[in-house]
């Protein structure tokens, strides 16, 4: 299984005491699948999807990526998985506003050491890119922004596709292109793909979907 | 590199071994030469001779204070020309250096002194007869001198009574140091009684002994191969004495001196001597030879001679080793060493 | 992975190279206070161990003429076959430079400059052959005289050869002017008055007299030197904490991405070490540049004040590269620490929104506060008790840091109050925002008053020191005019012609000797008004003035009477007989003992003294006339009469050359800490938007807004400059009453300069002022459309 969380918890520290936000969820996910997670604001599915990209660690319970538990991983082993196996897609896209448009493309693959050419060169014409690539990311409209954040994360070819509210900066047009485009890729790429949603028009385009409500699957 | 040792280096390089010790190897066409066939005329040959290039006045003493104890003393006024003419003043190319020293058996007390030649502070004249370097001197008459110098923690003054005739050297006072030729002109008054007084850091003693002075002066008295000599000078309870050096080159050559007590001079040839070392003693961080072996077959001489002080180490700008010997085999007696060209 | 990682970050300079431009333009600005300070330290001191060696000055005793003139060189041989190791020096001017004979074979071995020498050079310096070494600024004035080179080893202005070659050129053949008393003498020797008695014999001093009288100038740049260095590090930890937070976001990203942290720290400390380099060689250049600037100045004033000289040319040493460098690469490590640890424990989810620089909440502030109070705490102890230079230093730290510490909570404690006693909704909310602020600002504001502080000091301390010296000068230079003489037949020649033209003639005649351990001068002084009227007693008896002229009293310096501890009522012993002391004056920068006797019992007591200047009283209309008058009557050059008004207004010019270089460093360290407000500012100004949108929207105008950003800044300088006041003032009277004490035996008295504070204050105000300028400027011609995105952006 590519992916596999079980039993995870995970709790915040506020100014009025411990809010729990997790409370012991379970979750599977297989290659080339994809998987909606839905939820209202304060569910916990951004903290979950940031648990399973190795963005933060979860308190209790386990969460295996390809056969490895990533709860068990130092700083450095989450950053490597997080630079090869799994990729994420922001809802702020968190491009480098100092690099241009081509080299945040790359940039992930070549952190990786993954980097080629001609892949990202397809990944910028599919997400129609290629006039932009000289430009740095404060020129491009939001949409734009998105695609270049996709076509970041996809560089180096990740196994694992994580994508939390990815089009929910964007009007609704854009976003359904953005959208389109996100889907058949990582169709294409064989990779499994976990995307938080509020919308469950959204969700509906995805094989398979989850939802949670108050930290727990329900 | 302090300013002195540089300028000793230029008047007796220390680098410059293979121009022999102390560069007296070197050769300037503008120095007189020595000649063989010349007769010393005293007391004008006491004092210096300024057209050659290097000259020196060398008492040594072997001494014994009212315990029996024996000291040793050394009182030597080096003399360099840094070139010929006849400039006077400060312009004067004369330089003198004195070296003193007293050791004790176990004590070496050593001074070095420079001066400028041409306004009075060091010199040296046959008549009337002085020798001087500051307040060191050695003056009065030729055979009855006074012998003075003092160092930071040491002096000495002591009346000096030559009781026999002065000593040539080689042939009648050329004296050669080479198989190549190199020469020099050498005399001694080996014959000197003493009595007078050193001044120690525990205090005075009252001295008697005999001491023994080498007069020599040249241009060039190494080959430029010669490294270094060993020199002894002894006197035998007999009465007879030995002067005796080999000079260590490419190949060794020695000469020596036999004398009677009667002062008559027996010239040895090159081969004659043997000088071989017996024990060595680590010397301000050289192996330095302090015992030997000293024989002439042909006069029936075999003795060895042990130093009194093995670390008499004459630390000056131009360093070498120089003390006190006792004399044991099949003569005894007392006698100084001196050893120069012993590297660390 | 290391390679795109620092494209990354380098990116973002490139895309905004103000920013760089700031950060590398803040550490050069420190690098170079620091090292310019120290360049000119180095120089000087460098010059004076050149000084100091030529000659080995005061390192050995010296047999000099008891009548100043040179004498035959046989003395010296004589000498030296009585048993004294002594070695010959004659010298003298020519053609401006001071050419110095010395004789190698027998000076004692630290003496001689020429240790470069080779053997040729020697032979040719020995043989007489000419061979002259100078300092590099002397050879063009001996060309011609003989093969001269240069050496650096030798002081400026200053040229050796063999004494042969010295007497020659100087005249003075077979003569000498003084002899060099070897350290290691034989154990036995005659006196010298047997052989030599028209020499005297002068007594080493214990470590360079020169050294000891500019050492009381460089310790002053040293605090100094020490202030801007911590000015600098306040202003480099702006530099840094603003290049920090302007690239949060972008760390945020590039963890996300999968850069592990502690590759990301290493390739930020790469960075920064790199930055560091580099703005480290631009600040030592900028040093050197200001320190050549200012050191023709500081030599000047060295010269004038000490007689010491120091090359005016300076010389790129390696010694302050090295320091420079360190003080920036340091400097720049310290200052990021903080940023960088912050950095580490970030959560990679954590807002992207710049943060304040450093936030001091309210329980930090307390903290901080009680430190800020236990360190003035140890600093007013200090002040009490302190008697060595290490506690009067520790007193400085432990103040200046105190002070530093204090100053944001005493501004918020103001701020408070102001807010709550404001009516006004607009002036309620300025305040509000002001304390708001002022975490962030807080180092800045410390710079700023650190920079002040030490610009009141210093200055209070030159102006004090000048007022001090001139009543020096009026006390001591009492008389209209000085004259010196060579010998008894001058003096009576003197005598002759000034008798009836003149008020008083007072003889000026001294002695050395040790008294109660302490080298001292010792005065023969006539008994007149003259001093009576005009010296200034620090300490009396009742009738100290009868009481010396009785015979029986003495007055004694102020360095004296603190190294040895005696005052009034105390016995000293002068040439063996007992005196009592009978008041103690001040005696600024002299760093001997002294002490006066009456004239008879002074002669009585040495009797080979005698009178070779002398003081007379007189109209000052008359001295012109009388100068020349004596000119032609007697055999004394126009050179040694001195008129009184012409030393004080030496002595003046000196002290103006000293205010040059403290003002130009007072500007220099201003436009640091103003540099360091900039950057406060520009850090802040991201944040400020959005702090800003909700008065914007309800009426304020954006011009408003402008105006209120740059008043709130200069009311926050005039605040810190009225902290920074008695700060300063704290700091001057401790290098003064403290410091100075236990560095040179005297007590400086303190006065106060309103008007330059003023000066001071405006200055700081300006540099304020000119920081917030831009800022508040950009701020006022924020579009209203990025106003309005801080509300359209809330999440």
């Amino acid at each position: 299984m590519l992916l596999k969380a079980t039993n995870v918890h995970k709790s915040y520290t506020a100014a009025d005491g411990v809010v729990p936000v997790l409370q012991g969820v379970d979750i599977g996910l297989e290659q080339g699948q994809s998987l909606a997670m839905t939820g209202e604001s304060g569910s916990g599915k951004s903290t979950l999807l940031h648990l399973i990209g190795g963005l933060d660690t979860p308190d209790k319970g386990q969460i295996w990526i390809n056969g490895s538990d990533i709860a068990a991983l130092d700083d450095a082993g989450r950053a490597t998985l997080r630079r090869g196996t799994v990729g994420v897609v922001f809802q702020q896209f968190n491009l480098i506003p100092s690099l241009t448009v081509a080299d945040n493309i790359a940039f992930q693959a070549r952190l990786a050491g993954r980097h080629n050419a001609g892949w990202t060169t397809e990944l910028a014409a599919r997400l129609g890119l290629v006039d932009q690539l000289a430009k740095y990311p404060e020129q491009l409209s939001g949409g734009q922004q998105q695609r270049v954040a996709i076509a970041r994360t996809l560089a180096p070819r990740p196994r694992l596709v994580l994508a939390d509210e990815p089009t929910g900066n964007l009007d609704e047009d854009t976003a359904a292109v953005v959208l389109d485009l996100l889907l058949s890729l990582v169709s294409e790429t064989d990779a499994g793909l976990l995307m938080v949603t509020h919308s469950n028009a959204l969700a509906d385009r995805l094989q398979s979907r989850v939802h949670l409500r108050r930290g727990a699957l329900g | 590199m302090n300013v002195r040792f540089v300028f000793l280096l230029l008047l007796w390089p220390l680098a410059g071994w293979a121009q022999g010790f102390a560069g007296l190897g070197a050769s300037d066409p503008s120095f007189a030469r020595p000649q063989r066939g010349y007769e010393f005329q005293f007391p004008r040959d006491h004092g210096a001779h300024p057209d050659y290039r290097i000259e020196w006045w060398y008492v040594t003493a072997n001494l014994t204070g009212p315990d029996g104890t024996a000291y040793g003393v050394q009182w030597t006024l080096f003399r360099t020309a840094l070139g010929t003419g006849d400039a006077v003043g400060w312009a004067t190319p004369q330089v003198w250096m004195g070296h003193a020293a007293l050791t004790t058996p176990d004590a070496h007390h050593v001074e070095e002194r420079l001066a400028r030649g041409g306004i009075g502070q060091a010199g040296a004249q046959g008549n009337p007869y002085a020798v001087w370097i500051d307040e060191w001197e050695m003056a009065g008459s030729f055979d009855a001198p006074r012998l003075r110098a003092s160092g930071v923690d040491f002096a000495y003054d002591l009346a000096l009574s030559a009781k026999g005739p002065i000593v040539r050297h080689g042939d009648n006072g050329y004296s050669v140091k080479s198989a190549v030729g190199q020469a020099s002109h050498y005399y001694s008054q080996p014959f000197y009684e003493v009595a007078g007084r050193l001044m120690l850091p525990m205090g005075e003693v009252a001295v008697t002994g005999q001491a023994w002075l080498d007069r020599e002066w040249s241009s060039q008295p190494l080959a430029a191969d010669q490294s270094g000599w060993d020199w002894v000078s002894l006197s035998f309870d007999d009465g007879s004495k030995l002067m005796g050096f080999q000079l260590r080159g490419a190949e060794v050559f020695t000469s020596a001196t036999l004398i009677r007590p009667d002062g008559q001079a027996i010239p040895l040839a090159n081969g004659d001597l043997s000088l071989q070392p017996l024990e060595l003693a680590h010397v301000a961080d050289r192996n330095v030879p302090v015992t030997w072996s000293v024989r002439v077959p042909d006069h029936g001489i075999d003795v060895s001679i042990v130093a009194l002080n093995a670390d008499a180490w004459m630390g000056t700008s131009v360093p070498y080793w120089e003390g006190p010997v006792q004399v044991r085999g099949s003569h005894s007696g007392v006698g100084y060493l001196e050893m120069t060209g012993y590297t660390p | 992975m290391i390679w795109p990682v620092l494209t990354a970050l380098l990116s973002h300079w490139r895309r905004y190279p103000l920013q760089l431009f700031t950060l590398t333009v803040g550490l050069a600005l420190a690098t170079a206070l620091w090292s310019g300070v120290q360049a000119i330290n180095a120089e000087a001191r460098a010059s004076y161990d050149i000084a100091a060696s030529t000659l080995g000055e005061g390192q050995f005793d010296r047999l000099v003429p008891r009548d100043g003139q040179p004498f035959d060189q046989t003395v010296f041989v004589d000498l030296r076959r009585a048993g004294w190791r002594v070695s010959p020096v004659v010298q003298g001017d020519l053609n401006g430079i001071r050419l110095i004979g010395i004789e190698p074979l027998t000076a004692p071995g630290a003496l001689l400059p020429i240790n470069a020498a080779n053997s040729a050079d020697l032979t040719a310096f020995l043989a007489g052959n000419g061979l002259i070494r100078a300092a590099p600024d002397a050879v063009a004035a001996l060309s011609g005289l003989g093969q001269v080179i240069a050496d650096d080893a030798i002081a400026p202005g200053t040229a050796i050869t063999d004494i042969g070659v010295a007497q020659g050129l100087l005249g003075k053949a077979g003569l000498v002017d003084l002899l060099i008393v070897d350290p290691v003498q034989p154990m036995h020797q005659p006196s010298v008055s047997e052989f030599a008695p028209e020499l005297s014999i002068q007594a080493a001093r214990s470590g360079a007299e020169v050294g000891r009288l500019t050492d009381s100038f460089h310790l002053n740049l040293t605090a100094f030197g020490l202030l801007s260095f911590v000015v600098g590090l306040f202003i480099v930890h702006g530099a840094i904490a603003l290049a920090f937070e302007q690239r949060r976001a972008m760390v945020r990203t590039l963890r996300a991405l999968g850069v592990p942290l502690r590759l990301l720290v290493g390739v930020m400390v790469l960075e920064l070490l790199g930055l560091a380099l580099v703005s480290g060689a631009i600040g030592t250049a900028m040093g050197y540049l200001i320190a050549s600037l200012l050191l023709p100045d500081v030599a000047a004033t060295l010269r004038g004040l000490y007689g010491a000289d120091v090359a005016n040319g300076l010389q790129f040493r390696p010694v302050w590269w090295v320091s420079g460098m360190a003080i920036a690469v340091c400097g720049t490590m310290i200052a990021a620490a903080g940023a960088l640890w912050r950095i580490g424990k970030m959560p990679i989810l954590s807002g992207a929104q710049p943060r304040a620089l450093a936030l001091t909440g309210r329980r930090n502030g307390q903290v901080q506060g009680w430190v800020a109070l236990a360190l003035l705490a140890v600093g007013c102890v200090l002040a009490a008790t302190a008697a060595g230079l290490v506690s009067g230093f520790v007193m400085l730290a432990a103040l200046l840091l105190g002070a530093a510490l204090a100053l944001p909570v005493l501004l918020a404690w103001v701020l408070g109050l102001l807010q709550a006693s404001s009516r006004d909704v607009v002036a309620q909310w300025f305040w509000a925002d002001a304390r708001q602020q002022l975490p962030a600002l807080s180092l800045a504001l410390m710079a700023l008053m650190l920079a002040m502080a030490a610009n009141v000091g210093v200055s209070t301390m030159v102006s004090s020191f000048r007022l001090t010296f001139v009543g020096f000068l009026d006390q001591r230079l009492a008389s209209e005019l000085y004259i010196a003489v060579d010998d008894q037949q001058q003096a009576d020649q003197l005598f002759g012609v000034v008798s009836g033209h003149v008020d008083a003639v007072l003889p000026i005649q001294s002695a050395r000797e040790a008294i109660a351990g302490v080298p001292t001068e010792i005065y023969g002084n006539r008994d007149h008004a003259t001093y009576r009227d005009n010296w200034l007693l620090l300490q009396s008896g009742p009738a100290p003035w009868d009481a010396v002229a009785g015979g029986s009293g003495v007055l004694i310096n102020e360095q004296l009477a603190r190294r040895s501890n005696i005052w009034v009522g105390d016995q000293i012993l002068v040439a063996g007989e007992a005196f009592e002391i009978q008041g103690v004056y001040g005696d600024y920068g002299n760093p001997l003992g002294q002490a006066v006797i009456d004239e008879h019992r002074f002669a009585a007591l040495f009797p080979d003294e005698l009178p070779r200047r002398f003081g007379l009283r007189l109209d000052p209309e008359k001295v012109g006339p009388l100068r020349e008058r004596i000119g032609q009557a007697t055999s004394i050059p126009q050179a040694n009469m001195i008129n009184q008004a012409g030393i004080k207004a030496a002595s003046l010019a000196v002290f103006d050359r000293t205010f040059t270089v403290t003002s130009a460093l007072n500007v220099l360290t201003l436009t640091v800490a103003g540099f360091a407000i900039l950057m406060s500012l520009l850090t802040l100004s991201a944040m400020r938007v959005p702090q800003l949108a909700p008065a914007w929207a309800m009426g304020l105008t954006r011009a408003q807004l402008g105006r209120l950003e740059l008043l709130r800044t200069c009311f926050l300088a005039v605040l810190t400059g009225v902290f920074a006041l008695p700060l300063g003032l704290a700091l001057a009277w401790a290098l003064l009453a403290i410091v100075n004490v236990a560095a040179f035996g005297w007590r400086l008295p303190m006065f106060l300069f309103p008007v330059d504070y003023a000066v001071l204050g405006g200055l700081a105000l300006l540099a304020a002022f000119l920081a917030a300028l831009w800022p508040a400027v950009r701020l006022a011609r924020t579009p209203p459309s990025a106003l309005l995105q801080v509300f359209s952006n809330e999440r």
